[in-house]
Parts: structure tokens; C-alpha cells; sequence
């Protein structure tokens, strides 16, 4: 518990070129155990970049970024492949939904299992009491995680037959289902309707208190970003040019300028 | 009537494209221009029929997608069900299962060989439903590791007299190498690039075979490869062609149990995230080289073993066996009988084997069915004979059981 705010994500001067386009200029963000941190910034700022990056999609051109879960010593990330970055405990969701369309969904969250089992080629075909017990635990813990999203009825449909706004709730229970310890969600609430939208800030509330995870969210939505989040980062033209407590940067005149004066009609 | 207009015009444009094929004759000896205007008119009424059959068609599948849709789900539903409900498909597997150990009992030496074949095609099908059903990754040279496996028993016992059951695993392990080595290169590509590299793989493999005559004899090949033995008993050819038999249907209840298993564990959940969206399936936590690797390795040993058989079973090999013929063959077979679906390959692979066999009087026109019937099947049919279903029932929670 002395270790209650120890900075899970670490990201310092990250910067990132596609050849003669710097997409991202020397970011720097931090997430602190069971914090909800919002990144946010007009369309083409470079948010999903910066996800991208930190997820091992894109290796950066400079800039460090540790991650540590707790207890864990810090671990420098850059260029880990995807799949790496997710076992050591980093899991994300998609902007545009990447989910398996053609496998049950509750298929889809035992893929996210992957990483945590560990049975191989042998133990598939034999099926020893070893591989089956692995199995069940991985299927009783997709339930459950189904359970917690609301999805449990909907446990032997396709993916793809999901409506739209259960389809972004299984990205999340899917990504879970890797066990990590900081969640990251591209643009979750993109395209909900309010009533959803308000769900989904319910969910990103109880997955910080009753699983213990930290959330990265990247959001247009204002209104979640500001009931949601702890902190806020703000990027504008791959720069951070503000971070603080929702009122600080809702007060922000760069912010302002950038980005709420443009944006804020409500 | 837009619809009659359209095979009008159809017709009229096929009577035109074929007019100096079809009409004109120039007679060479007699130095005269032959005007054959009954074929035109047969062109003509050929196209338009053919045109109008296909447009009635395409217009009812899509209105059966769209109207009929409850009756096509009743359909969907009963052979789910048959495939699906114990009682529905345990009998129909015993049949199956005395019909297959009565069969060489009953049949001569010809029928059984044929079945033989059959049931190789079974197996090479099935495996390839490993690489393409299940991983996504489109292989044309799957025909090279069933090559590895046939050179690896007819070397193997040219050069060290190594008998039929050492060879097997060697062979089967051979080509997991193979499928490893092929697996490499590919590993960044994908779709069609990923075929093209897979067919020169295949080609390769065979032009090696055919060139390189200190070691595989060129394209004369290799005869005298013994037959399988058994606790070294001498059989004539019936019995050994019955013995070869059993043998198969063995290999392919191994490989249906494997595949199936295979399918519903951790591994074949990867292939198929893997096959469904390539980020999502790495964001997962699942390491994409070696999902492709062992993907590609399982495939091919399948190929090898059944190389190792075939070789046996015929007794002589040469690289004429293994062209890219084989390779489409086996992979139309997949996609016939439907990406991944079990049921769906071995009824493929029986159709597309047997009906030429005992359709020897068309073989003619052998190829022009063939392609005919994968166009149509691509249209009407692009899920496959048999859709790989989603067993609704594989995954229980431990409070329900």
C-alpha cells in the first residue's frame, strides 16, 4: 500500500517520425496505480500514435517508455513486439473494433487468455488433466468476465451479430481477460449513444475499483473525460501542451485554444 | 423481361466474339470459305439460355437471402443439428464406420485402390485445413511436403533399406521441418503474397526433385519402394492393397481426432485469431511467429506422413506426382468442403476424387468441370459444401457441468 501511487506507465520525450512527418514530438505522460488518465486532442493529434508506440505496433524514434506493474521492477518497453508488451501486463482495445468476427464471443475473450495458459501442441491433442484444468479455469474466468460487461447471454453468438456498443464492451472484457494491470482504450464511448455511453463510464469506474486496473483512455467525448478521469494529458499537432486535474486543464488557455474553443459548443 | 433483355444482348455479343471461330471455315485444299451459320445460331441460343439460367439463379439467391431467410436457417439449423446432436450423429458415424471396415471385403482390388486414393486425399485435405482453414495463411505448395514425405521412404530405403513404419514419423517429421523452413521466409507476408511464395515453394521443391539426378533420379523417378509390411508377412496384391486400406482409414480417424482437438484448444484458438485480424490476435498476447510457424508445421506433417504412404502404395514415385495440379486439387478440396470444417473437407475430398475416377469417359473435359463447378461454387456456395459451425456446447463453466 506504500506503493499506492507508484507510476505504472512511464513515458518521457517520446517522439515518433514516418519518414519526414514527426507524428509525435517529444510527449511525455505518466499512469499511477489505480488512476484513470485521459489523453485527448483534435482528430490526426496523434493519440492512437502514441498507443500505437507504446503497445510495440510502432517502434519510436526516441523517448523511453517503462512500464512496471506493482511490485515489478521498471522495464523499458520500446520495440517489444505486441504480444510482449501484453504479457507484460499492458492490454488495449481498438479505435475501430478489432474483435475475431467469426469466433463465439466467448471465444473471443478465452484468445485473451492466450498468454496467461500455457498448454501446448501435446497437451491439446493428449488433453491430460493438466491442459483441461487450464482450460476450464480460462473458460469459468471469461464468464465471468462476460459477467462483469453484461455480455454472458450473449456467450455462443458470432462477434460479428453483436450490436455495435456490446461489441466495444467485449473489446474490453477481451483485453481483461489478459490479466493486466493497466487497460488502454482507444476512443471507447465512439459512437454510443448516450444511454451506452454512460454504461461504459460505469464500466471504466468498477474496472478501477473492483479489478485493481489503471485505465489510459483517449476520448472526444468531454463528458466522460471529465467525469471519468484523475488526470488529463493534451495533445495538439504531436505535442503535449497540457496535463493536469480536469479543471486545470479545462481552464488551460492553450487547451482552450487548441482544443475546447474550437470544439466546445455544448 | 430486363432479365431477357440482358441475355439478348449476351448472346448477341457471344455470336459475334465466336463468329470467326465458329462460322467461318477456310477449306485449305479446295481454297473455298465454308460459312457455317448453324453453329452461330447454336452459340446463340446456348449463350442466351446459359445467360438466362445464371441470372434466374443469382436473382434467387438473393432474394432467398433476403425473403426466405427463416426457411434457410431451418436448413442451416438440420444439418448443425445433424452435426451437432449426439443422437442424430452417432449413428450415421457407426454406418460410416462399418461401411468403411466391410468396404475392401466386399469390392475388388480397383475399388479399393481408388478408395485408397480417396483417403489420402482425405488426409492431405485435412491437413491443409490446418494451414488454410484455421490460420488463414493461403499455401499453393502444399503438394512440396507431400513430395518430402514420398523421397524421404524411397531414399531412405534405396540407400539404408529403411522399412515402412521407421520412415513414417521420419517422414512426418520431415515435413514439419520443411513446413518450419517454408514458414520462415513467409512469415511477414500475407494473402497473395503469401501465395506466390508458397507456390515457387512448391515448384522449388518439385524442380529440384526432377534436376538434381544423384540424388532423386531425376524424372525417371524411383520404383521397386516396397510396400508396408506387417510383422514381415508376404501378401499378394489384393491383401496388400486391403492391408493399405485399413491402413488409410487408420491415418484418417488419427487425423480427424488430432485436427478436431487441435481445434478446440488454446493452439487452435490462436489460428483462428490469428486467421480473423493479425493485430488484435498479437495484441492478445499471442506471438504471431510462432502461431504461423506451428501452423505451417502441423500442416505439413500431415502431407509427409501420407507421402511416406503414398509412396508405398505405388510403389513408384517420380516428380510427375507432385505438380501444381496436386497442390489445387488439395486446396480446392479445402475450400470446397469449407474452411475448417472437418465434415466438410472429407466429403470434398471424396467428390473431387471420385467422381473422376468413375467419370473416366468425361475426363476430357475433366478440368473445364472442375473449373466450372469452383466458379459456381464461389457464387452460390462461398462458405463451402459444409460451413464450419461453432460448437455452441465446447465450453462449459465448471458450475453448469
Amino acid at each position: 500500500m506504500s506503493k499506492l501511487s507508484y507510476p505504472l506507465l512511464d513515458v518521457s520525450n517520446l517522439t515518433m517520425d514516418f519518414g519526414g512527418l514527426r507524428a509525435l514530438n517529444g510527449v511525455d505522460l505518466s499512469v499511477k496505480s489505480g488512476e484513470i488518465v485521459a489523453l485527448i486532442g483534435p482528430n490526426r493529434a496523434g493519440k492512437t500514435t502514441f498507443f500505437n508506440c507504446i503497445t510495440g505496433i510502432y517502434t519510436p524514434t526516441h523517448g523511453d517508455i517503462y512500464i512496471s506493474a506493482r511490485g515489478d521492477k521498471r522495464r523499458r518497453i520500446n520495440g517489444m513486439k505486441p504480444n510482449l508488451v501484453t504479457r507484460h501486463g499492458m492490454a488495449r482495445t481498438f479505435q475501430n473494433i478489432r474483435l475475431f468476427p467469426t469466433m463465439t464471443v466467448l471465444e473471443n475473450v478465452i484468445v485473451g487468455r492466450h498468454c496467461r495458459t500455457h498448454s501446448g501442441i501435446l497437451g491439446a491433442v493428449m488433453r491430460n488433466s493438466r491442459t483441461r484444468r487450464e482450460e476450464q479455469e480460462s473458460v469459468d474466468r471469461s464468464y465471468e468476465l462476460l459477467e462483469k460487461v453484461g455480455l454472458q447471454m450473449f456467450a455462443d453468438e458470432l462477434a460479428k451479430n453483436l450490436p455495435y456498443g456490446a461489441q466495444r464492451r467485449l473489446e474490453i472484457a477481451r483485453s481483461m481477460a489478459t490479466d493486466p494491470f493497466i487497460l488502454l482504450l482507444d476512443e471507447p464511448a465512439a459512437g454510443m449513444n448516450p444511454q451506452e455511453t454512460a454504461e461504459l463510464g460505469e464500466l471504466v469506474l468498477r474496472i478501477r475499483e473492483q479489478e485493481k486496473i489503471a485505465v489510459l483512455l483517449i476520448e472526444h467525448d468531454m463528458k466522460v473525460v471529465m467525469r471519468l478521469s484523475d488526470r488529463i494529458y493534451v495533445v495538439e499537432y504531436g505535442q503535449g501542451i497540457a496535463a493536469g486535474t480536469p479543471e486545470e486543464v479545462s481552464k488551460n488557455p492553450a487547451v482552450i485554444k487548441a482544443y475546447l474553443g474550437e470544439e466546445h459548443d455544448a | 423481361m430486363f432479365g431477357i433483355k440482358k441475355s439478348l444482348l449476351v448472346s448477341i455479343w457471344f455470336m459475334f466474339l465466336t463468329f470467326p471461330l465458329m462460322v467461318i471455315r477456310v477449306d485449305t485444299i479446295e481454297k473455298t470459305v465454308q460459312w457455317r451459320w448453324m453453329n452461330m445460331v447454336y452459340v446463340g441460343v446456348g449463350a442466351f439460355l446459359f445467360s438466362y439460367v445464371w441470372r434466374f439463379l443469382l436473382e434467387r439467391k438473393a432474394a432467398g437471402s433476403a425473403v426466405d431467410a427463416p426457411a434457410a436457417t431451418v436448413k442451416e439449423r438440420f444439418t448443425q443439428r445433424i452435426l451437432t446432436d449426439p443422437k442424430m450423429y452417432r449413428p450415421v458415424i457407426a454406418i460410416v464406420l462399418v461401411g468403411a471396415v466391410i468396404f475392401p471385403l466386399i469390392m475388388d482390388t480397383y475399388q479399393v485402390n481408388i478408395m485408397v486414393t480417396a483417403l489420402i486425399y482425405v488426409v492431405l485435405g485435412l491437413g491443409l485445413n490446418i494451414v488454410v482453414g484455421l490460420a488463414g495463411l493461403l499455401d499453393l505448395g502444399y503438394v512440396a511436403f507431400y513430395a518430402v514425405g514420398a523421397y524421404a521412404y524411397a531414399l531412405l530405403n534405396y540407400h539404408f533399406g529403411l522399412g515402412f513404419w521407421t520412415v513414417l514419423p521420419i517422414g512426418a517429421g520431415l515435413g514439419a521441418l520443411f513446413g518450419i523452413m517454408l514458414g520462415f521466409p513467409v512469415l511477414r507476408l500475407r494473402g497473395d503474397y503469401l501465395a506466390i511464395v508458397t507456390l515457387g515453394f512448391g515448384e522449388i521443391i518439385r524442380l529440384v526433385l526432377e534436376n538434381w539426378n544423384e540424388f532423386s533420379f531425376g524424372p525417371s523417378g524411383i520404383s521397386n519402394i516396397p510396400r508396408p509390411g506387417f510383422f514381415g508377412m508376404a501378401f499378394d496384391m489384393h491383401s496388400a492393397t486391403q492391408y493399405l486400406y485399413y491402413l488409410m482409414v487408420a491415418m484418417v480417424l488419427f487425423t480427424i481426432f488430432v485436427v478436431n482437438r487441435l481445434q478446440h484448444s488454446r493452439i487452435g484458438r490462436a489460428w483462428m485469431a490469428l486467421r480473423e485480424d493479425e493485430i488484435a490476435c498479437q495484441a492478445m498476447g499471442i506471438d504471431r511467429t510462432k502461431t504461423k510457424l506451428t501452423a505451417f508445421a502441423l500442416g505439413a506433417t500431415w502431407a509427409g506422413a501420407v507421402g511416406v504412404i503414398f509412396a508405398a502404395k505405388t510403389t513408384f514415385i517420380n516428380p510427375a506426382s507432385f505438380t501444381f495440379m496436386e497442390s489445387a486439387i488439395i486446396l480446392s478440396i479445402v475450400v470446397l468442403g469449407g474452411m475448417g470444417s472437418i465434415v466438410g473437407v472429407m466429403l470434398a475430398a471424396f467428390i473431387l476424387v471420385l467422381l473422376p475416377e468413375y467419370l473416366r469417359a468425361f475426363s476430357e473435359y475433366r478440368m473445364l468441370i472442375f473449373g466450372a463447378s469452383m466458379v459456381l461454387m464461389m457464387v452460390f456456395r462461398p462458405q463451402g459444401l459444409i460451413s464450419n459451425i461453432r460448437k455452441k456446447d465446447a465450453y462449459k463453466r465448471s458450475s453448469d457441468a
